[in-house]
């Protein structure tokens, strides 16, 4: 029979199932470790080991690190930080997927000579290190007087998000057949109107990729964060990072952890929602 | 009223020439086919005629008005495509009234424009469901219904049937000339099917390699081929291209074939020799339609008088398709094709006497491929 020789079988598919249980658990154990800290005291952890099950569940911790912990002097928690990262995030994802949309449309449904061009130059975006492009928005920032500000920041993520929302929106609107762009010409329907009426109801699909991308990426995004931004202005990551440079205080494992999973929690709720149309959406153009 | 005019029109892109002069002048009412096979200029005429691509040169003219720079939504046509390009996320309705929407059309009018439309094409029941949830021929009646319901000085059709089964295919043909009875809106067609061509146009334009080999009504097309281009195109099988010398026999005209074994058959023209006086004693081609072929025996009747001749053949392959049985016969070393009477079965390999309707011949330049008039 084929099934008996097939790695479907009893032994190889234990086999299996112990090779995948052992990489999720190597994954996940810094996950559970975090978890179970945020509920332990500092006492309990420094006296026993950083792996430990919480003898007293502390909720104290978790609201110490949203709401009154010191980072830096500012006796806030993380939840000012947290707000500075929702108020970058959620404009420069919304923009960077519009200007994306916008330029995958134009570059793939209304080709212009040069077009290809300028879509090699803008997905070239892509592939340039952040560092390398650090100097030039320091400077950039600096003429716009938006150095230290949380506009500043969202407005290097719209911009630098440009480049995969283009990429990603004009590969999956060049499949869009040509004749419903034409039919719409004929009807008298304008450039944006096509747009709006007829390709945006099309993109669902990519619209999700982009969002879920976007919004991961510069959410955790931390070395633009820690360059143009101080104090109060830090997005959550930078935040973090100053949390645990706190060198004048002892460590606090506890509400560490919970700040951590404070921090982390908008992006892990947006891959449980978002988690499958997101497989979907990637695949939506292969299938076809 | 001149519906369409078109005028020393070029299409170039880059160094490949497109189209190469197009001149058309169509009268209101007609129903306009252009034919040929694929890559020779039909679509890109039709999407310069539509707007959709520029021209280098040339001028367009649409009922009367110059609209060679003016915007597709401007022209006053409407268009079907060939995957009817029905916008997916639109109901039914939503497609035939958005492009009213865009012009600014009042909801009134557009509610009476649609119950109008959905009545002559009996899509009433459709009107709420997607594009997705249609068939092939529901889509290709929905496009049509968007394209009518603009009411344009012309229809601008492209290959609107060829995503369509055989069956199908037959049935929406025939759908779209009793549309055009009725409406009486005119249209141009392109397609790449001369048996749709024959059946819809009142005038067809056969196109090979940017230019229009010939434009005339389907009857001249078929019985008067402008050159062996149009001759071997449209017919299907196509016109038997014979090479023959031309004679001279008291008054008229004599084809002669002559076979390798020397063997000759002499097949008498209907014209006057003073008519050919350039051509006796020279080679030619003679175009015979395969319905001009037919057993001796079967139309005795109409073997008399000086539109007949006699001709042996040898039988290569029969092909019966029910309705009349396709001969390949070898006649003086080359071959061509017969169309017989549905019960004729001559024997493979046997020699016949064939009878040749010459009315109809047609003779053509080996040189210039160009028919001899």
């Amino acid at each position: 029979m084929v099934e008996n020789g097939s790695p479907g079988n009893g032994g190889g598919r234990f086999v299996l199932y112990a090779v995948l249980f052992a990489f999720a658990g190597f994954y996940l154990t810094p996950l559970v470790v975090v978890f179970l800290n945020s509920f332990r005291s500092l006492e309990d952890i420094t006296q026993t080991s950083v792996l430990g099950i919480p003898h007293v569940v502390q909720w104290d911790n978790w609201t110490q690190a949203w709401g009154s912990y010191c980072i830096g002097g500012i006796c806030s928690g993380i939840s000012p930080y947290m707000w500075n990262s929702v108020a970058i995030a959620v404009p420069a994802t919304i923009l960077s997927t519009l200007i994306g949309a916008l330029n995958g449309y134009l570059l793939s449904l209304w080709r212009f000579k040069g077009s290809q061009i300028a879509f090699g130059v803008i997905t070239f975006g892509v592939f340039l290190p952040a560092q390398m492009k650090l100097v030039p928005w320091a400077i950039t920032l600096r003429t716009l007087d938006l150095s230290d500000t949380v506009t500043g920041l969202t407005l290097i993520h719209i911009v630098q998000g440009m480049s995969f929302t283009t990429l990603f929106c004009r590969n999956y609107y060049i499949n869009v057949p040509a004749d419903l762009i034409k039919s719409a010409k004929i009807d008298g329907a304008g450039f944006l109107q096509i747009f709006r009426r007829i390709v945006l109801p099309l993109s669902p699909p990519i619209l999700i990729v982009t969002v879920i991308w976007q919004f991961t990426n510069i959410w955790n995004e931390y070395l633009y964060g820690i360059t143009f931004s101080e104090g109060s202005h830090r997005p959550v990551t930078a935040a973090l990072m100053a949390f645990s440079a706190n060198i004048a205080q002892a460590r606090e494992y506890g509400i560490e952890s919970a700040a951590v999973l404070l921090a982390a929690l908008p992006t892990i709720l947006v891959y449980l929602f978002g988690g499958k149309y997101f497989l979907r959406g990637l695949t939506a153009g292969a299938v076809k | 009223m001149s519906a369409l005019s078109i005028d020393s029109l070029r299409v170039r892109f880059g160094p490949i020439d497109v189209l190469k002069g197009i001149d058309m002048a169509i009268e209101s009412g007609e129903f306009i086919v252009l034919v040929g096979p694929s890559g020779c200029g039909k679509s890109t005429l039709l999407n310069v005629i539509a707007g959709l691509q520029a021209s280098s040169t040339g001028r367009i003219e649409i009922g009367g008005r110059d609209v060679t720079r003016v915007p597709p939504a401007d022209r006053d046509i409407a268009m079907v495509f060939q995957s009817y390009a029905l916008y997916p996320s639109m109901s039914v309705k939503g497609n035939i009234t958005f492009g009213m929407e865009c012009r600014g059309v009042p909801k009134a009018e557009r509610e009476a424009a649609v119950e109008r439309v959905a009545k002559l094409l009996q899509i009433g029941h459709l009107l709420d469901r997607r594009p997705s949830q249609l068939s092939g021929g529901q889509r290709q009646r929905v496009a049509m219904g968007r394209a009518l319901v603009r009411d344009p000085i012309l229809f601008l059709f492209d290959e609107p049937l060829s995503n369509l089964d055989a069956k199908l295919r037959v049935e929406m043909r025939m759908e779209i000339k009793r549309l055009h009875q009725r409406v009486g809106t005119t249209m141009v067609y392109v397609t790449h099917d001369q048996v749709e061509a024959m059946t819809l146009a009142t005038r067809i334009a056969v196109m090979h390699q940017g230019k229009i080999q010939q434009f005339a009504d389907p009857q001249t097309i078929y019985d008067a081929p402008a050159n062996l281009f149009v001759a071997r195109f449209m017919g299907s099988p196509p016109m038997n291209i014979i090479p023959a010398r031309l004679e001279a026999e008291r008054d008229w005209a004599v084809a002669v074939l002559r076979s390798d074994d020397g063997r000759s058959e002499r097949i008498q023209i209907p014209r006057r020799r003073e008519t050919l006086t350039n051509w006796i004693g020279r080679d030619l081609l003679l175009g015979l339609r395969p319905e001009c072929i037919s057993l001796q025996d079967e139309n005795d009747h109409s073997s008399d008088g000086a539109a007949a001749a006699n001709l042996t053949g040898r039988v290569e392959m029969i092909e019966p398709t029910g309705a009349e049985t396709m001969a390949l016969i070898n006649v003086a070393g080359v071959e061509a094709m017969a169309r017989l009477k549905a019960d004729a079965r001559p024997m493979i390999g046997s020699r016949a006497l064939f009878s040749i309707d010459v009315s109809k011949a047609c003779l053509f330049d080996p040189q210039t491929e160009l028919r001899i008039p």
